[in-house]
């Protein structure tokens, strides 16, 4: 089903914050709409956002490839995105994400066998006093979790996958 | 003293409307939409000495009159991006008082006579724009937003717009592109965005905190704030404090306080006790200054004194470094950052931050030699007044002053 008929009403809502002339404004939001399922974005959905806002396949596809939020691999059900930054390496984010590969048993980059968490290592997320801290990127959005600890963050992928997070 | 930017620390749930309101909220705006022209709202702001926080210290009055009045519609952006490694401190405020951040989008807006205000934030602050969402509703639904505001002919609506994932797009012409649905990567300037800026139409970007100082000043006047730090810095300021302290977090503090008070009084000191080495005041693009004599950290921060020492106070994001930390470790991880967030735009700082990330690898694997330690400096040096944007030049900075003030930490991981 197309993003236009599955969510009218956000595709809508988005287009009214841009001037009707300037809606290739509207590509940024539409793209988090149509990787909002799948937690990527297919070459269809591309096409549709391109076509919404009226904008070229590969201006789009320019857009995707320059943000690091927009995916066009599927991976994981949930990216697990983990600051080991200047402020938070301060702070013992290396040595916390090196414990979690190896509870895991992941490298960073990869992702768990049961396709629920791909683990990243990200920049800044601006709450360097929290550390160390990480986002879940997945269909319920971007959420922050600071001031983790490895055991508590078994416990937040035990609560993901029980929670119907396994992936298909 | 009473917060004046973190007013959530004092008075609990100001951001619920009503405790907002009757904390004396929205009376700044409503005054200024009802009683004040624009320009008058301009040089209140003008004449407090209100300086830009999103790095740069632009003084925010002035910036406001050169909104060119010859070319419609106008738009206000607020700066919510904040990537700088080191700086949380925008993010405390939406989340804590959200509505005296938003009535400065609004008292901004009305000065410059822009009718449409977008809230530029990060993408990871997804959770943060519902939120904002939430609340700007609730100001329509009081009659803060929208047509005819407090009965007169000025309108305004006020939009968030999420980022994804880009340090880059903090720079305010590559944030405008990024609104326009378009990669965020810089403009070439002149022309400035109060004359060229959002659709090409003349635009004022302020970063949040700026903006979230405004409302205080309309209700208190320029005086009051002008009294408040130091003559070149009027105000105060929060200093995001990070790194090896004990207990890292925002401070709101005046102008001038010195680096000594903050990290040890509100601070709590160094972790372990350990002796401060290194300062960086804004975050990973700054300087790194040496602090070889206690002296150094009696500097009061504020804008001119910080640059006695060799460097700017940019956001105010002071991350501390503490004698066990080795600065070849310490610039791989900056020139990393740079090298992960150059927009690629122009060649000096697209190749430059690469080749520097090679050096600075094999410095800190141990593979490098004395002449790599050099032929970095000469790369970063190279690079300097070169580069489209700023973000070419910050990428030089830790690496410029870590060998020129910490060779050693280099020459002792290099092969003989
Ligand atoms: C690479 C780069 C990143 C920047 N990031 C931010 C940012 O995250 N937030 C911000 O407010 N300003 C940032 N700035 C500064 C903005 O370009 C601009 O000067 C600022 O938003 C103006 O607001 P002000 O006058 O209120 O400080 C950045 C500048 C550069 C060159
Ligand atoms: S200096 Fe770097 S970030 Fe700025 S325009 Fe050039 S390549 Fe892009
Ligand atoms: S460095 Fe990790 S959140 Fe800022």
């Amino acid at each position: 089903m197309s993003l236009a008929t599955k969510y009218p009403k956000e595709v809508k809502q988005i287009l009214s914050k841009y001037p009707p002339e300037h809606k290739r404004s509207a590509v940024m939001p539409l793209l988090y709409l149509a990787q909002r399922e799948e937690g990527y974005l297919t070459k269809t959905a591309m096409q549709e956002v391109a076509k919404i806002v009226d904008i070229t396949e590969t201006d789009v596809a320019a857009i995707v490839g320059f943000y690091t939020l927009y995916h066009d691999k599927k991976e994981g059900k949930y990216r697990m995105q983990v600051c080991t930054d200047l402020p938070c390496a301060l702070r013992g984010a290396d040595q916390f994400m090196e414990n979690l590969c190896a509870n895991l048993g992941i490298k960073v980059g990869e992702t768990t066998e049961d396709g629920l968490i791909t683990l990243e290592a990200v920049m800044c997320l601006a709450a360097c006093d929290k550390a160390p801290v990480f986002q879940t990127q997945g269909p319920d959005g971007i959420k922050y979790h600071e001031n983790m600890t490895v055991d508590r963050t078994m416990e937040l992928i035990a609560a993901l996958k029980n929670a119907g997070g396994e992936a298909k | 003293m009473a917060h004046i930017l973190l007013r959530h620390r004092d008075i609990p749930d100001i951001h619920r409307l009503e405790v907002y309101k009757k904390n004396g909220g929205f009376a700044a705006f409503k005054n200024a939409v009802t009683n004040m022209k624009p320009a008058e709202v301009t040089d209140v702001v003008k004449n407090s000495g209100l300086r830009g926080r999103g790095g740069a210290g632009f003084p925010t009055g002035l910036k406001w009159s050169f909104i060119d009045n010859k070319n419609w519609p106008h738009y206000v952006v607020a700066n919510a991006d904040e990537s700088e490694p080191g700086t949380f401190k925008d993010r405390e405020i939406m989340e804590g008082n959200p509505f005296q951040f938003l009535e400065g989008v609004a008292i901004a807006s009305y000065a410059v006579s822009a009718n449409v205000a977008y809230v530029y934030l990060r993408g990871e602050f997804w959770q943060l724009a519902e939120f904002l969402d939430e609340k700007i509703a609730e100001m329509e639904e009081a009659g803060y937003l929208g047509k005819n505001l407090f009965g007169t002919d000025y309108s305004l609506k006020l939009y968030t717009h999420l980022g994804a994932g880009a340090y880059i797009c903090g720079e305010e012409t590559a944030l405008l592109e990024s609104i326009e649905g378009k990669r965020g990567q810089p403009r070439v300037r002149p022309p400035f965005p109060p004359s060229y800026g959002l659709y090409g139409k003349p635009t004022i970007v302020n970063n949040v905190e700026t903006l979230t100082n405004v409302p205080l000043i309309l209700a208190n006047g320029a005086e009051w704030y002008k009294n408040m730090g130091t003559p070149d810095s009027a105000g105060v300021k929060i200093f995001s404090l990070s790194g090896r302290v004990r207990k890292p977090g925002n401070y709101e503090l005046p102008f001038g306080t010195t680096f000594r008070e903050l990290i040890f009084t509100h601070g709590g000191g160094v972790q372990d006790s350990r002796k401060v080495k290194a300062i960086m005041p804004a975050g990973a693009s700054s300087s790194l200054i040496l602090v070889d004599d206690e002296k150094v950290l009696d500097t009061p921060m504020d804008y001119a004194s910080v640059r006695t020492l060799g460097a700017d106070l940019g956001s105010a994001s002071v991350i501390v470094v503490d004698e066990t930390v080795s600065m070849d470790w310490l610039v791989n991880k900056t020139v990393h950052f740079f090298r992960h967030e150059s927009c690629g735009k122009c060649t000096p700082c697209r190749e430059g931050t690469y080749w520097m990330s090679h050096l600075t690898e094999r410095i800190h694997d141990g593979r490098a030699t004395k002449a790599d330690v050099d032929l970095l400096l000469i790369v970063a040096k190279q690079m300097q007044g070169k580069c489209l944007c700023a973000l070419g030049e910050f990428s030089t900075m830790a690496v410029v002053t870590g060998i020129e003030r910490f060779r050693n930490d280099f020459e002792k991981v290099v092969k003989a």
